[in-house]
């Protein structure tokens, strides 16, 4: 039976922390640990939530849980899995949760190493777009034209030069056993992933956007919103790779309007009509490639 | 099963564990002083399709027979909620 | 017990297989390659059931070591210079989570300039991460260190990460004729690792937690509580040691010729042996030398040394290292030390060896002599002229 709301344990995992109000990231968590059960080890590197999750004597891990270091989820989740099976205990999931900056910059090498080595781990990226625990800096999955504190929006520079580096095909170049995109916006297809990579030996990573109410600058009940928005609108798609192949799981008839999305963020509310031109022009081009490359 | 509020919050050094490991799911605080509004259920409305317990980031919302109900010690008022119900069975009320 | 011809990163290697580590996480450099390329070699003839976790940077060497010990397994890793430098984020994180993993540090210079030769500079910059510190002697105290550092480190009194530093070259690639003790001898000495302080399916535990201004201190206090506590369980593991093995060894110091000696000179490691050749040499002229071998820094032998030269006319530190600005950190610690005794002493400080460059036995006498005339507080050994010394 597909995994949904009325399938879905009742078993709170995450529970009582201190994330924002609307924090995509914490919702993110929630769900995937729900999915996964109480078996679930959890690792998660200094970030929004393991700062929120884990302030002594406030543990808001029902299940087992640990802070790596920032670059070390990937390591530390691969140290976990080691050595629990050496001690001769299979019934656990050793999963990650670290945020686009921990994941895309600083915990990268970590996370290439593991994939590397096939590791029976599950990576869950909680992509927000930017460092937001430290308040809201640039990382490399911050998209193209959006503000933070240090790609200000002035009269010169218009906001981050740079699109969002590709994580997803990047992992999947690994040749990982399962990897896959996802939304906050979008749980059913989460929880289908995170219920699939759960029953799959070996490396797995999914990518989930997960919105910033306080980083993005939209209201705390919008984040789910603006996360269907997202994939409504093609800047950002539900995916997954196996065997070798990607494949799409869901196939916009028609994109919403680029604009509406960008503009109701005040991260983006500075862009130009240009600017939103080349975005939606990298939108289209990232679409003809997904038509050509995935199934 | 969830992570739940204790009586005892260590603080002195000899309550303190001798290493950073503690019970998992061990709350000592609320986080209801955070919220400008609550959201309020009629129950008339729902129709139990349990979008708002799934879409919580906080999971405060809970099933309760075919319907559902909310731990406000843990609510925050972030209001997706209240947005998410096609039904428009959630109201966000101002908190007094 | 069988005897083997074998180098201080082999003997190192056969001591860590008597003590059957679950988890091994490491990434190669020299000189500590032979250890983990031996422990490989175990793994993979069966005779030692561990998983070897080919990690991608001594970052993740120390990282995995630490997920494995989060779960209560045993975890070894091994390193040197660059790579311990690497890893440093991991070390006082290793320690404040009180995850007892032994590493072993094959000691080299850290660049600039780029030096593959030993030296401690390395190690003794990480004295404040939390650390038990050891350096081994020679190829047999390697292979001991091996397997006691285990005990040592998982005893629940102590639970703290502990480092065993061997010279770079100077011991890691020199061979001696090694006592390795049989599997069951090591299985008498070492129980098997329990601990409250892991993740625990039976019991979940949220770890490595933060913890605020106003319990940060007690947590810091216990760590700093652990590593005191070595002393004595370090005490304990060599009694336990020559009970089983019937090799005994000194606690935090090694003493040689002090008992009357006048002028003590201190130093830790492979260069050890040179000095008491050379203490050998001057108690045949009559004078009265000695050496104090410091086997541990952390915890720091402050009483050991106090004792040991209470009754001299002055000491010299001989160390590998420097603390650029200011003096050898031996030396620094050595003084810490004989003030709290409230010993004075005159003392002086001998920096060598920097780069792997030879320190040679003429050069130890020549510190003798100076002792004598109590010539310079700090000097580098090796440099000439009167403008070195100050």
């Amino acid at each position: 039976m597909a995994i949904n709301a009325k399938t879905l344990s009742e078993t709170e995992l995450f529970y009582g922390h201190k994330a924002c109000a609307g924090c995509g990231g914490s919702l993110a968590v929630r769900i995937a640990l729900k999915v996964l059960g109480e078996n679930a080890v959890a690792v998660l590197p200094a970030g929004c939530m393991s700062a929120v999750g884990f302030n002594f004597p406030q543990l808001c891990f029902g299940n087992n849980a640990i802070i790596s270091t920032f670059a070390g989820t990937a390591s530390m989740l691969t140290g976990v899995e080691a050595g629990l099976r050496a001690q001769g205990i299979t019934d656990f999931h050793a999963v990650g949760f670290a945020g686009d900056g921990g994941t895309a910059d600083i915990g990268l090498q970590a996370l290439s190493g593991a994939i590397d080595r096939n590791d029976d781990i599950l990576y869950i990226c909680y992509d927000n777009e930017a460092y937001m625990n430290t308040g809201i800096q640039k990382s490399s999955l911050t998209p193209f034209g959006a503000r933070t504190t240090t790609t200000p929006a002035g009269k010169n520079i218009r906001g981050n030069l740079r699109p969002k580096k590709n994580l997803f095909e990047i992992v999947a170049a690994h040749g990982i056993p399962y990897a896959a995109t996802a939304s906050v916006g979008y749980l059913n297809d989460f929880m289908r992933k995170v219920e699939k990579a759960k029953n799959i030996r070996g490396t797995k990573y999914i990518h989930v956007l997960a919105p910033c109410p306080t980083g993005w600058g939209v209201k705390t009940d919008e984040t789910v919103e603006i996360a269907k928005e997202v994939v409504d609108c093609g800047l950002w798609y539900l995916a997954e790779y196996e065997n070798g192949e990607f494949t799409l799981n869901q196939r916009p008839k028609e994109f919403s309007d680029v604009s509406a999305y960008l503009r109701r963020q005040s991260r983006f509310k500075h862009l130009t009509d240009a600017d939103i031109e080349i975005i939606t022009k990298s939108r289209d081009e990232k679409w003809e490639f997904i038509k050509k490359n995935f199934k | 099963m969830k992570p739940f509020l204790r009586d005892f919050v260590p603080t002195s050094y000899k309550d303190i564990p001798d290493a950073t490991a503690y019970e998992a799911g061990y709350l000592v605080t609320k986080n209801a002083g955070w919220r400008n509004i609550r959201p309020v259920i009629d129950n008339t409305k729902c129709v139990g399709c349990l979008n708002c317990y799934l879409y919580c980031p906080d999971g405060v919302i809970f099933r309760e027979g075919s319907k559902v109900n909310i731990d406000y010690d843990f609510c925050k008022g972030c209001g997706i909620c209240s947005k998410i119900c096609k039904p428009g069975a959630i109201k966000m009320e101002a908190e007094k | 017990m069988s005897k083997k011809f074998l180098s201080g990163n082999e003997a190192f290697a056969y001591g860590v297989r008597l003590a059957r580590p679950q988890v091994i996480s490491a990434y190669p450099i020299t000189p500590q390659t032979i250890v983990v390329e031996k422990l490989s070699e175990f793994v993979e003839d069966g005779s030692l059931n561990a998983e070897f976790i080919h990690v991608e940077s001594e970052h993740s060497a120390l990282s995995c070591a630490i997920g494995a010990s989060s779960v209560g397994a045993r975890a070894f890793t091994a390193t040197s210079s660059q790579g311990l430098l690497y890893m440093a984020e991991c070390l006082p994180y290793a320690a404040g989570g009180r995850f007892p993993i032994v590493m072993m540090n094959a000691n080299r210079s850290t660049a600039l300039p780029w030096n593959i030769y030993g030296d401690q500079r390395d190690s003794i910059s990480q004295l404040d991460s939390g650390w038990i510190q050891a350096y081994a002697g020679n190829a047999q105290e390697a292979l001991d260190l091996a397997l006691m550092s285990f005990y040592i480190a998982e005893h629940s009194e102590v639970s703290t990460p502990f480092m065993a530093n061997l010279d770079g070259f100077v011991l890691t690639h020199t061979y001696e004729v090694v006592d390795v003790p049989t599997q069951e001898q090591a299985d008498t000495f070492l129980p098997k690792y329990e601990t409250e302080n892991k993740l625990d399916l039976q019991n979940p535990r949220n770890l490595a937690f933060s913890a605020g201004p106003d319990t940060n201190t007690f947590f810091k206090y216990k760590e700093h509580l652990g590593i005191l506590n070595a002393s004595k369980i370090i005490e304990k593991a060599e009694e336990r040691f020559a009970e089983i093995f019937g090799r005994r060894y000194s606690g935090l110091t090694e003493s040689y010729q002090t008992d009357d000696a006048e002028f003590i000179l201190i130093t830790l490691g492979s260069i050890s042996g040179l000095v008491r050749e050379a203490v050998d040499k001057l108690r045949a002229e009559g004078k009265r030398a000695g050496l104090l071998r410091l086997r541990y820094l952390r915890p720091f032998p402050n009483e050991e040394i106090a004792n040991a030269v209470k009754d001299a006319k002055a000491l010299a530190v001989l160390e590998k290292d420097v603390s650029f600005g200011n003096e050898g950190t031996v030396y620094t610690n050595v003084n810490s030390a004989l003030q709290k005794a409230g010993i004075t002493l005159p003392t002086s400080n001998y920096i060598g060896g920097l780069g792997g460059k030879n320190i040679s036995f003429e050069e130890i006498i020549n510190i003798f002599d100076e002792l004598e005339k109590q010539q310079s507080k700090v000097k580098f050994l090796g440099i000439g002229g009167e403008a070195n010394g100050y």
